[in-house]
């Protein structure tokens, strides 16, 4: 498939259409179906048609690279003027006073900022569930979850509303929801992209990531909020490639594809097996050559991602006290007393269950026994990850073990909820990219996805493979519910 | 581990978190699973393993990250306290601090 954003800017330079045209549209679609999807938490109509406005004006928009390009944000993103509420009702219609980096970014590149999207709140799950605000809907079936947590980027952009948008992998948060819903989603290498005004979850393992239809459009927007942030310490001083051109070479000749048959055994869905091993063929035929690879510590990966995710979030969700922003517990009689209703109304279940597990694995007396094991063990893994690429270029793994599951079927129990992140987590603890690419479809239509994983700063290798597939297999269905049904 | 209802209490308190009896019936044996499952972790042998501390790649190990000492602007108090749910006289007002 073209590029979205490519064509746009062309028919928005031949004067075919405008960037206010194209924002009105965007918003008509976003609230047409809403009501269905549930996917924004907020449609900024006003604020989209005035910046297209400025852009129709703007002599020097033709240069532009995203030049009126409809993009929806995670609302855990901070979009200066529009709500950010995580999901969450203890921050509720807070109003952050700043952008974050990646939003700078953007909207100088001449993206129009569409909405907020719906999501877990605080971006703690796997189905969208845990939305304060309800959740959100594939469009594939609606009776199914989108993924999470960034489940309302990943269905605004299977729906068709927008070409792209952002959202935020601490375990899979964009990878997984993209597999759900048949679209690419991209995470970037830990310190590519700036987490400035991103609300920060996991802060060792968060990264914003890219959803969008095709990969040239998922590069388009990865060139442009990638690279060093002042704002941020953990940005690297590492150059950023032309993804856009990097996207359209071929494959390398000698490009290895590293495949662990272990993670494609037990727990894994037939069909999703079988779509597996189509997409390895494929690479085969592009000329790849597939290589037996072991990452003997993976099947620890979310053990140890649940310790210190949850570590993290108990220590980073200590803020939310009431005091500052946000929601407030009324009529508590003592300070000690509103931080407790405080939390205790503001957060719901997901969140608290996993401030609490965080909380227990830093108590003194079982630090060493969980929380050290767990950064010693994620120190292993990253050595298995170190080792793999020495072997091949690039690892293919199913991006998650089935296809999208009904609402209410992992509600009530935590533990089976967390094994569906089996295949990303790994990538946020060695700080590595991947990418979900479509690679097939269920008997009952739903998406099935496929995970490129990469060595640090693989980008442009992620970028390239991505899109020799996409070329090869393009995956043209279409769900439903979408803009243009 | 098992976690007990009481222990559920007392990381409740730490956590700064007042839950009801239903959610710490529900939790205890929830927690319980969860720290079953992590304690696998146990069976590797980490005797001679460096720890992996936060999420920096090698190059982000040896990007430079400090700045000049130069006094940049702040958002100042009026926008600061903006988003406040009870703002007084330039400060934020909370309940008595010693109930």
């Amino acid at each position: 498939m073209n590029s979205q954003i490519l064509e746009l800017r062309q028919n928005i330079a031949r004067g075919d259409t405008t960037a206010r045209k194209t924002a009105a549209s965007t918003i008509d679609a976003a609230e047409k179906l809403n009501g269905s999807l549930n996917a924004f938490l907020q449609i900024d109509r006003a604020g989209a048609l005035k910046r297209a406005n400025e852009l129709d004006n703007d002599p020097n928009r033709n240069d532009l690279s995203l030049a009126g390009a409809p993009v929806a944000i995670k609302d855990n993103i901070c979009v200066k003027g529009l709500q950010t509420s995580c999901g969450s009702r203890i921050l509720g219609s807070y109003q952050p006073p700043y952008n974050a980096t990646a939003i700078d970014r953007l909207i100088q590149a001449g993206a129009i900022i569409s909405g907020k999207t719906n999501c877990d709140e605080f971006a703690m799950g796997s189905s969208n569930e845990n939305s304060a605000f309800g959740p959100v809907k594939n469009p594939w079936d609606l009776s199914r979850v989108p993924g999470g947590s960034s489940g309302g980027s990943a269905a605004a952009v299977a729906a068709g509303i927008v070409p792209v948008a952002l959202g935020s992998d601490t375990g899979g948060s964009v990878r997984q929801p993209a597999a759900f819903c048949g679209v690419i989603g991209f995470k970037p290498t830990y310190g590519r992209v700036s987490r400035y005004g991103l609300v920060a979850f996991g802060s060792s393992l968060d990264q914003i990531g890219v959803l969008a239809r095709n990969t040239s459009d998922a590069a388009a927007v990865l060139q442009v909020i990638a690279g060093r942030d002042v704002h941020d310490a953990t940005t690297a001083d590492v150059p950023v490639p032309d993804y856009i051109g990097e996207t359209e070479k071929h494959l390398e000749q000698g490009f290895r594809l590293g495949v662990s048959r272990a993670l494609l055994g037990e727990g894994l869905d037939d069909e999703v097996r079988r779509s597996i091993a189509a997409a390895i063929d494929t690479y085969r035929e592009l000329g790849a050559e597939i290589v037996d690879v072991d990452l003997p510590h993976a099947k620890y990966a979310i053990a140890v991602y649940y310790i210190i995710a949850t570590a993290e979030a108990s220590s980073n969700l200590a803020r939310y006290d009431g005091v500052r922003y946000g929601f407030r517990a009324e009529n508590a009689p003592a300070l000690r007393d509103m931080y407790r209703r405080t939390r205790d109304e503001g957060f719901g279940a997901e969140v608290k269950r996993r401030i609490m597990l965080g909380t227990y694995v830093l108590s003194a007396g079982y630090y060493d026994a969980y929380y050290l094991k767990a950064q010693k063990v994620r120190a292993l893994l990253r050595q298995d990850f170190a080792d793999v690429f020495t072997r091949c270029d690039l690892v293919l793994t199913p991006t998650t073990p089935t296809p999208a599951f009904k609402f209410g079927d992992k509600v009530d129990d935590p533990l089976a909820m967390y094994l569906n992140d089996v295949y990303t987590v790994t990538a946020n603890l060695a700080g590595i990219p991947g990418v979900s690419v479509p690679c097939g479809q269920s008997a009952e239509g739903l998406p099935i996805g496929m995970q490129l994983l990469g060595s640090y700063w693989a980008e442009s290798t992620l970028f390239r493979a991505a899109h020799a597939f996409e070329t090869v297999r393009p995956f043209t269905a279409r769900p439903p519910l979408r803009a243009d049904s | 581990m098992p976690i007990t209802e009481a222990d559920i209490e007392k990381i409740a308190q730490l956590a700064h978190l007042e839950i009801t009896d239903d959610e710490r019936r529900m939790f205890a044996p929830q927690i319980s699973e969860i720290v079953t499952y992590i304690e696998q972790l146990n069976a590797i042998d980490t005797s001679n393993v460096e720890p992996a501390l936060g999420g920096l790649t090698p190059a982000g190990e040896q990007t430079k990250s400090d700045r000049d000492d130069q006094v940049e602007q702040s958002l100042g108090q009026r926008v600061a306290l903006e988003q406040a749910p009870d703002p007084a006289g330039g400060y934020f007002r909370v309940p008595k601090v010693l109930g």
